[in-house]
């Protein structure tokens, strides 16, 4: 299972003919490091890096917002047509990408957004299951508490970054995770919607950086191993929330 | 204003940022697509009406069926795969091993990697002359398997050159079942967990019945875990279904020049959908294929529904 890990970094340490050896050669027998400095030069990595990093943190604070917001809404406020609202919602969430695709390119692009930071966030702001785990969440809470607040003369806006919101701490890191993991390695979209160096992000950017580097090995794994250690560090630091979590979203069909 | 007044609007006020983005960025688009379905549809726009014509002109394209064909046996092959396999490791897991975390992590970490870089690791991987598959093979004197680039079909190579089949019967190309042996690297360790949180709620002492009554492993599996774990491995199918369909990202990054290839064998339909659209800009033609292979997944999911749901054991 994690051979080929080894193999990315082992073959991101050698020099270019020790990589094209056969038989391999399973450890370099010189650490080429420099390896890692010369696909800085090769590729505009860092810029990727920020790209990536700006995209996952601005759809994650629109996630949050928009999903705190109208989960809020449908557990707490009556108004007419809520259930069949929320029922839209969920089924909008079963309408696969290639179907909305298309048009929402054309949206983009008459918005003038194509190649843009806004085309790979906006329309990632919100994020259905997200709204569904806290809703769920929400209307578990018991009603005393609610009346409670009432009672303290708290307004919902209080109510709700007092009394739910850190009662809601378990379905928020889950949401925090999966959504920082999606956008992190979204490929599809960012591949279509943008179309220049500076506003690429990492995968998208490693992804043309393989298809022109079909020979050169060593730099490309160590642009790869570079891609993916942020989402290891973070899988090891949270590891039991990733897991958990994923394995309650399967227990709950 | 009455109080109820005030509620449904506030309800509103705070539904409104979702609503909007969802209306212009989901809903709209819906809407757009079945129109520009309808439309010979190029980047400048509409140009002709021509009614269901994509539809028809879809249903009558070979490649659109090559690329049904290639995503159905993508499916059948790596689907039933993930299932027994992450199932088996998920048993063996179970056991109260030492090192239960450390096992979990290494088998989740392709999970959380993105599949662009597993796709550049294995596109090296197997490479067919100094690939690290092919050295590993060369010990059990395997020699010469030429991975992502060979197009012929699996069943055409058991049956030998003497008999002739016709294409469908083909089978999957060598390069189509790399993709899978990669997908299914990919994707157990996501299913492993799944499988052990559904293991883990099966009572105890059902086992220790089984025990008493001298049940071996095999009946016990049969009879108690098979059927008590169903609606993990229900959820296991549907959900490994959908992301297989989905497969897009390894066929830009690993196949080809032209992505796709060898002959055509790795073009699944996402990826046929990409190139009309996005490469060719035929866009009412691309959202043809959109709807056409959104209701071949409904109608899978509903006829799985409809024959595998009353075989799952709820509670």
């Amino acid at each position: 299972m994690v051979l080929p890990f080894y193999w990315m970094l082992s073959t991101s340490l050698k020099t270019p003919l020790e990589a094209l050896k056969f038989p391999p050669t399973w450890w370099p027998s010189s650490m080429q490091f420099s390896n890692y400095r010369d696909v800085f030069q090769q590729i505009p990595l860092w810029r990727y890096f920020a790209n990536t990093v700006l995209v996952t943190a601005l759809s994650l604070f629109g996630v949050l917002a928009t999903g705190i917001m109208a989960a809020y809404a449908f557990a707490r406020f009556r108004f007419p047509g809520r259930e069949v609202l929320f029922m839209g919602f969920l089924a909008l969430m079963m309408i696969p990408l290639p179907v909305y695709l298309v048009p929402s390119y054309i949206i983009l692009y008459k918005l003038g957004w194509i190649d843009t930071y806004a085309a790979m966030i906006v329309p990632w702001t919100v994020n259905i299951f997200a709204i569904f785990l806290l809703r769920q969440h929400i209307r578990q809470l018991p009603q005393d508490l609610f009346d409670a607040a009432r009672i303290d003369g708290c307004s919902d806006w209080t109510t709700l970054r007092r009394v739910v919101l850190p009662l809601c701490k378990a379905p928020l890191v889950t949401i925090v995770v999966f959504n920082v993991i999606a956008s992190w390695n979204s490929f599809f979209w960012p591949l279509i919607v943008t179309n220049s160096d500076k506003i690429r992000p990492l995968q998208v950017g490693l992804a043309y950086f393989s298809r022109e580097q079909t020979t050169n090995y060593t730099l490309l794994m160590a642009a790869t191993t570079l891609a993916v250690i942020p989402l290891i560090l973070l899988f090891f630091a949270a590891q039991k929330q990733i897991i958990q979590s994923q394995a309650r979203s399967g227990l709950k069909e | 204003m009455t109080r109820r007044t005030r509620e449904a609007l506030s309800g509103f006020a705070w539904l409104l940022p979702a609503l909007v983005i969802l209306l212009a960025f989901r809903v709209l688009p819906i809407g757009l697509s079945v129109r520009m379905s309808l439309y010979d549809w190029g980047m400048a726009g509409a140009r002709a009406f021509v009614g269901l014509g994509n539809y028809a002109g879809v249903l009558r394209d070979p490649v659109f069926w090559q690329s049904l064909a290639s995503t159905g046996w993508y499916v059948l092959f790596e689907v039933p795969l993930i299932l027994f396999i992450s199932l088996f490791i998920a048993i063996l897991l179970n056991q109260k091993i030492r090192g239960l975390g450390a096992y979990r992590t290494i088998y989740y970490l392709p999970v959380v990697t993105s599949i662009v870089a597993v796709s550049v690791v294995w596109r090296w991987i197997l490479q067919p002359d100094r690939g690290l598959l092919n050295y590993v093979l060369s010990w059990f004197h395997i020699a010469g398997i030429r991975w992502l680039q060979d197009p012929r079909g699996l069943f055409r190579l058991i049956a030998g050159p003497s008999v002739q089949l016709p294409a469908a019967l083909r089978g999957p190309s060598i390069a189509l079942l790399s993709l899978v042996m990669m997908g299914i690297w990919k994707g157990i360790g996501y299913n492993v967990v799944i499988f052990l949180a559904g293991l883990q709620n099966i009572d105890k002492s059902y086992y220790e019945a089984a025990r008493i009554d001298g049940a071996g492993r095999w009946a016990m599996f049969r009879r108690i875990t098979w059927p008590l774990i169903s609606p993990t491995t229900y959820y296991v199918l549907i959900m490994s279904g959908i992301s297989a369909f989905e497969t897009f990202a390894q066929v830009w990054i690993m196949t080809g020049p032209p992505a796709g290839g060898p002959l055509g064998t790795t073009k699944v339909v996402m990826y046929y959908f990409y190139e009309t659209s996005f490469e060719l800009w035929r866009l009412g033609y691309g959202a043809a294929i959109a709807f056409i292979a959104f209701a071949i997944i409904l109608a899978l999911t509903i006829l799985q529904r409809v024959f595998l749901e009353r075989r799952v054991q709820y509670g």
